[in-house]
């Protein structure tokens, strides 16, 4: 086959695409998901390829779409639901976790809910209202669910298909902003392949870990460039760790490094109250306490709606931000 | 690829073909229309009455309106293509629809729109440059909902359809409906899509504003696509119909007869002033524009389609009644042209004046109550903020 350089939108593309071709119950469905391919075109194809009784373009009702495919689960399909945008996914809420999360307790295992909620998650991208928020804490609060976010688009490919194969319910955070990145691909390597539920060090360092996951995974990555060609100063080397999951967390990559580096700043785009960077400053505390130099640190958005997003180039941690918290860390 | 398991798509027959546009272009006999698309007045006695002050200078300022707001519209749509906003929600081809319901309303009623009314929001006195700030970034709604007595943009589906029913409710428990309340009465009027309609939201605000006898009217502009979902994803029936089943009366109006639109939306505000509410009116049109700037139709829309209803254009229709039953000069259509180019210059020039929001702009208004904690947040980030503009 060979590598390709391919985006995020296209990767999971190709890993619905193969997830569909692989087991004929695997079904697609959402809003404008069809013809149209999903206003994101993450589904572009599908429909001509599957037909409409494997990818549904739904009527307008998102706990119609989720609750439906709790009834499609029931009866041994593999439903994977597309949320049009983030804001959008709380009229299907109360079907999530009512229904979906809980079903397997409550039927003592019998029934399996092997379904995937996708939705595109952050700002960046210049939206209106309820086009750029990040609800992800909302869901891994619930339990019975699993929740990941995918980084980039070699791990965009093989999650969405992990994710697909997994007997869960699994909320599967797509970064809208970073769709459009590219990066080498090649679908028969399975040597860049981890299982789902584990988080990934994407680049080692010494002096400060980043931890984070989503969109902020290419900020923190450009942070630790930078700061490890800092000018003219000695280099900071920042170990990166992107989480993938958030429910159940896999924080032992986060702990074998904070007790090397002896510090942690968190990132992620949502607020920080009651959040999963919260969690995880709590976890890291609790394991690493005599290794830590300094207190975790976490760079968030603000506890805030999302604002209009003319401001959203502040709300949004960028790399000054982040490297301001290492910077603090480090003085410690 | 060829199809996985047989289901591939076939082909539409010609025939299917325009039987489909056929079925979404016609409203079927029980359309309300009283300016048929080439300009001639259709009798109606039911609707007629309630348009009969409609002399020609009311249907000139009609016209008016309908020009005004399709030039803002445009304007605004060529503003986004230029990067000046980063999306646009057009409202080609439902002006009619709108300032039909607009003009409908009395100053005490309330109006709960969902986005892309910006022709009832032109008819409640808010400016075209006060919707920019949406659709620029800068605000989530500039106008003050009290005063204007238009709510902020919706965009979350079908929400504002239980809030209107609330207010509705509030308007019936303030003793503001009933019969002595013919004229002063208040009413409410919900704006919706024909997507909308699968809400749960839509339906419970059915319910509610049933067993409430709220005074609200529902207006679900049945453009005939919800983004790329034809009507028939949505619903088997005619939406008006739907009404039926929840206890109250359903109106189907040509969405492209300003008149029509603006006689049934009269009739059912005074059923509501007066307590004989909810009423839901459908208004048939179509989205002759994409759905939004981001979106593009010709991956799932015919092109003949737009071309159909080209010939039912709300505006020309107005333009040929004018000038064939009253003579209308050339003059005043240039006038109205000359005026709406100069809106259009003025929206213009707002947009690429307005201000880009301050960091503040993220902390302000969230509670009616500050909270210390955000107050701490804002803070320090203001003081790391000016650190970069030293
Ligand atoms: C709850 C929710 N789900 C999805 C969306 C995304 N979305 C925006 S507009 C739209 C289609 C709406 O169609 P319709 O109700 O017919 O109104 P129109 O836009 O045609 O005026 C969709 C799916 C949304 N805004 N809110």
């Amino acid at each position: 086959m060979g590598a390709s350089t391919i985006t995020m939108a296209k990767a999971l593309n190709n890993g619905l695409r193969a997830a569909m071709e692989r087991d004929p119950k695997v079904l697609v469905m959402g809003e404008d998901v069809g013809k149209l391919g999903g206003v994101f075109r993450i589904t572009d194809g599908l429909a001509k390829d599957f037909g409409e009784q494997r990818v549904l373009d739904t009527p307008l009702a998102e706990s119609g779409i989720i609750g439906t495919a709790v009834g499609l689960a029931i009866r041994g399909y593999r439903p994977v639901c597309e949320i049009q945008f983030d804001g959008f996914v709380f009229p299907g809420y109360d079907q999530i976790v009512s229904q979906l999360a809980k079903l397997h307790y409550r039927s003592q295992g019998r029934v399996l809910m092997p379904v995937v909620v996708r939705i595109p998650f952050g700002g960046g991208i210049g939206a209106v209202e309820h086009h750029s928020e990040s609800p992800e804490a909302l869901f891994a609060h619930v339990p019975g669910l699993k929740v990941v976010a995918c980084g980039n688009p070699v791990d965009a490919y093989w999650m969405i298909q992990q994710a697909i194969e997994c007997d869960d319910p699994v909320i599967f955070f797509e970064p809208k902003r970073r769709y459009w990145e590219k990066a080498e691909l090649d679908e028969s390597d399975r040597t860049v392949v981890l299982p789902l539920f584990r988080a990934r060090v994407l680049r080692s360092g010494s002096h400060a870990t980043l931890a984070g996951y989503g969109p902020v995974i290419r900020t923190c990555l450009d942070a630790a460039a930078a700061a490890s060609s800092s000018h003219g100063q000695s280099p900071i080397e920042l170990e990166v760790i992107d989480l993938r999951t958030l429910s159940p967390l896999d924080l032992a990559p986060v702990y074998d490094s904070v007790r090397r580096t002896g510090r942690l700043v968190v990132v992620s785009e949502a607020p920080s109250e009651v959040s999963v960077a919260a969690e995880v400053a709590a976890k890291v505390q609790q394991h690493c306490f005599y290794s830590l130099e300094a207190p975790v640190l976490r760079v968030t958005g603000f506890d805030t709606p999302y604002p209009p997003s003319g401001c959203e180039q502040d709300y949004i941690p960028d790399l000054d931000r982040i490297l301001e918290a290492v910077d603090r860390s480090l003085a410690w | 690829m060829a199809s996985f398991l047989g289901f591939a798509e076939p082909e539409p027959t010609p025939q299917q073909v325009i039987a489909g546009l056929r079925a979404t272009a016609e409203g079927g006999e029980d359309l309300v229309q009283l300016l048929s698309p080439e300009g001639e007045r259709v009798t109606d006695s039911r609707f007629e009455p309630w348009v009969a002050d409609v002399d020609v200078d009311r249907l000139r300022a009609l016209y008016r309106d309908m020009v005004l707001v399709r030039r803002a519209d445009r304007e605004a749509n060529a503003l986004q293509r230029q990067g000046q906003l980063s999306i646009w929600v057009p409202l080609l081809g439902q002006e009619a629809a709108q300032i039909g319901a607009g003009r409908a309303l009395m100053p005490q009623d309330m109006a709960f729109p969902s986005y892309r009314e910006h022709g009832v929001a032109w008819c409640r006195g808010i400016d075209p440059t006060e919707l920019l700030g949406i659709f620029r970034g800068t605000d989530h709604g500039s106008w003050d909902p009290h005063a204007t007595r238009f709510h902020l943009y919706t965009i979350v589906i079908g929400n504002q359809c239980l809030n209107a029913t609330g207010y509705a409710m509030g308007q019936r428990f303030d003793g503001r409906v009933g019969d002595g309340e013919g004229e002063t009465g208040e009413a409410t009027i919900c704006f919706f899509g024909d997507g909308a309609t699968s809400q749960g939201d839509v339906h419970e605000g059915f319910v509610w504003s049933a067993v409430y006898d709220a005074p609200v009217v529902f207006f679900c502009q049945n453009n005939q696509w919800a983004i790329s979902e034809p009507l028939e994803r949505q619903t088997r029936v005619p939406l008006y119909q739907r009404a039926r089943g929840y206890g109250f009366l359903g109106v189907r109006v040509d969405g492209n007869d300003v008149l029509a639109t603006l006689a049934v939306t009269r009739w059912a505000l005074q059923e509501c002033r007066t307590g004989n509410g909810p009423v839901l009116i459908e208004a048939f049109t179509y989205r002759m524009d994409a759905h939004t700037t981001s979106d593009d139709p010709s991956r799932y829309r015919l092109a003949e389609e737009l071309e159909l209803w080209k010939l039912k254009d709300p505006i020309e229709r107005v333009r040929v009644n004018l000038v064939r039953t009253h003579g209308e000069s050339q003059e005043f259509f240039d006038e109205v042209a000359a005026e709406s180019d100069t809106l259009a210059a003025r929206l213009r020039a707002h947009c690429l004046a307005m201000p880009k929001p301050k960091p503040e702009r993220i902390f302000s208004e969230v509670y009616a109550q500050s909270s210390p904690l955000l107050d701490a947040q804002r803070d320090e980030y203001l003081a790391y903020h000016s650190s970069f503009e030293e």
